[in-house]
């Protein structure tokens, strides 16, 4: 009898393996649903797969009577223009200070600390004050975001940047580098591949403030759709929009993965190394 | 020619000493080779010839001026690791030194003045045989390679003085050979001073024209001071100037 550790999989069998707790979430859900139905056609906790599919066409193809708009696409673009604006600045602020404080030791003793304690605060209780200071409409909601993951990038980035060998940075030097030369063509160019790592790790957090933000106050949005048909025990809605942000977080993530890949060849097989 | 006095250098670190009493003088094209045990501070020596690390008492002149305080592009270094540029191609690193010299503020080249700084670039590819792999990461390279293209990096700025720290304790016995061979092919074609540090006696004795020992020494005044290394062999191997 081989041991369990060396049983491998065939290339079909793995993707047979992976699609398996898929489909049986699906089957689970589809018998729970058709059991819920039979007691009661007007159930609405587990509707049928034909229910979202309705429900998507009100939602995704035609238009709202009240706004005009296709609501799906709607909440779709203004909720990822806010994701995209906030982890802009973000990763803006988190590239600027993660270098200044991991290279410069004054720059590091002196927002270090401070950084070490803004990425303490709960974000979601400065919420209020956000309300309060930038108002109720776009503002607030990507501040929430930058306040949310600009510290574990600056944080992130600076250990990137230490973890870079202090042999590099005197040979720079030997070869005549400035302190801004140092940054612009030994630093800055390595951390860059590591500050999209950053940016993939922070989308889960990202997402999680976004949808937070827009649960309490928005006018349009996929988190405040959810959460405005909530109040209509609407999971023919919820359950396809969770599905869509869920792809939309995927195909996020992919995309920076595949940007990393292209745009720095030389960094794999460095990965790889370590 | 270069000429490198050391006057009573000493160094601590936490209150125990490291080097004592380090005096010497090396002028014209010397190949110092640096031998010892392993912790009898020869790398700490090498760093403060570098100004990477500072002395903590003595003086160390360089043509008759107190030596920088930070590292320039006078001293050259090659170390063990981490001497290239991963996220440069080999050319790329090469150009880097002229690159920085020429243009302040983006530490790039382009158009006639890039061409210029290429071809010198090849030149030094050449010398150290690299010239097939100009456009190769150095990740894709092999620890030969990466070293050959370190030396190249650091000629091409033209130092007074090159320092190389165990610049091919990494390497394989046949690679090492190869190695010996370039560095003093090189070391003869470039007018420049040598210090490399090793811990292999026998290629101590093949490349240099002067092998400094280092070792600890017994302790001088109280019981509770930790002993310090210095030089205890000075030996000049003066028939290979001669060749």
């Amino acid at each position: 009898m081989r041991r369990l550790i060396n049983w491998q999989p065939s290339s079909v069998g793995a993707v047979i393996l992976g699609a398996l707790p898929f489909v049986l979430l699906l089957v689970v859900y589809m018998v729970a649903s058709d059991i819920r139905q039979s007691e009661n056609p007007n159930d609405k906790l587990l509707p049928p797969l034909s229910a979202f599919a309705e429900a998507m066409d009100r939602m995704a193809v035609q238009h709202d009577p009240r706004s005009g708009d296709i609501l799906l696409w709607a909440d779709t673009v203004a909720s990822l223009r806010r994701l995209a604006i906030g982890l802009g600045f973000a990763t803006i602020i988190g590239f600027v200070f993660g270098i200044a404080t991991g290279l410069l030791p004054y720059a590091g003793r002196m927002f270090s600390p401070l950084i070490g304690v803004l990425s303490m605060v709960p974000p979601m209780a400065l919420l209020p004050i956000l309300f309060i200071v930038f108002g109720l409409g776009e503002l607030s909601k990507i501040v929430l975001i930058v306040i949310g993951v600009a510290p574990f990038m600056m944080r992130d980035l600076a250990m990137r940047v230490k973890e870079l060998p202090p042999e590099q940075l005197i040979k720079a030097q030997t070869l005549g580098a400035s302190t801004w030369q140092i940054i612009v063509r030994i630093v800055a160019p390595q951390v860059m591949p590591r500050l999209l790592d950053a940016v993939r790790l922070s989308l889960g957090p990202a997402w999680l403030f976004l949808i937070a933000a827009e649960a309490i106050a928005a006018t349009e949005g996929l988190g405040y759709r959810i959460f405005l048909v909530r109040r209509y025990l609407a999971m023919d809605i919820i359950l396809p929009y969770v599905a869509w942000i869920t792809v939309l977080a995927f195909l996020s993530d992919y995309l920076l993965q595949t940007i990393q890949r292209r745009a720095f060849v030389w960094f794999q097989p460095e990965r790889n190394s370590e | 020619m270069t000429a490198i006095s050391i006057k009573n250098l000493y160094k601590d670190y936490n209150n125990s000493a490291v080097l004592r009493d380090i005096n010497i003088d090396i002028s014209g094209q010397e190949f110092c080779v640096i031998v010892g045990a392993s912790g009898c501070g020869k790398s700490t020596f090498l760093r403060m010839l570098l100004s990477e690390i500072t002395p903590t008492g003595g003086k160390i002149q360089i043509d008759g001026l107190p030596i920088a305080t930070e590292p320039g592009p006078d001293r050259g270094v090659v170390y063990q690791r981490y001497s290239v540029f991963p996220h440069m191609t080999v050319l790329e690193n090469v150009m880097l030194g002229p690159s920085l010299a020429r243009s302040a503020f983006l530490g790039r080249l382009f158009g006639k003045a890039r061409r210029l700084i290429h071809e010198e670039a090849m030149r030094y590819l050449q010398a150290v045989g690299l010239e097939h792999a100009c456009n190769l990461y150095p990740a894709s390279l092999s620890g030969g390679m990466q070293q050959r293209l370190a030396i190249a990096q650091a000629l091409i700025m033209k130092p007074k003085v090159l320092l190389l720290d165990e610049p091919f304790g990494a390497l394989d016995p046949g690679t090492r050979k190869d190695m010996h061979d370039l560095i003093l092919r090189l070391w003869k074609e470039n007018q420049m001073m040598i210090f490399m540090v090793t811990h292999d006696l026998q290629e101590g004795f093949l490349l240099g024209t002067r092998v400094l020992v280092f070792d600890k020494i017994a302790s001088l005044n109280t019981e509770r001071d930790k002993p310090g290394a210095t030089i205890t062999y000075d030996i000049p191997l003066t028939h290979r100037r001669k060749q």
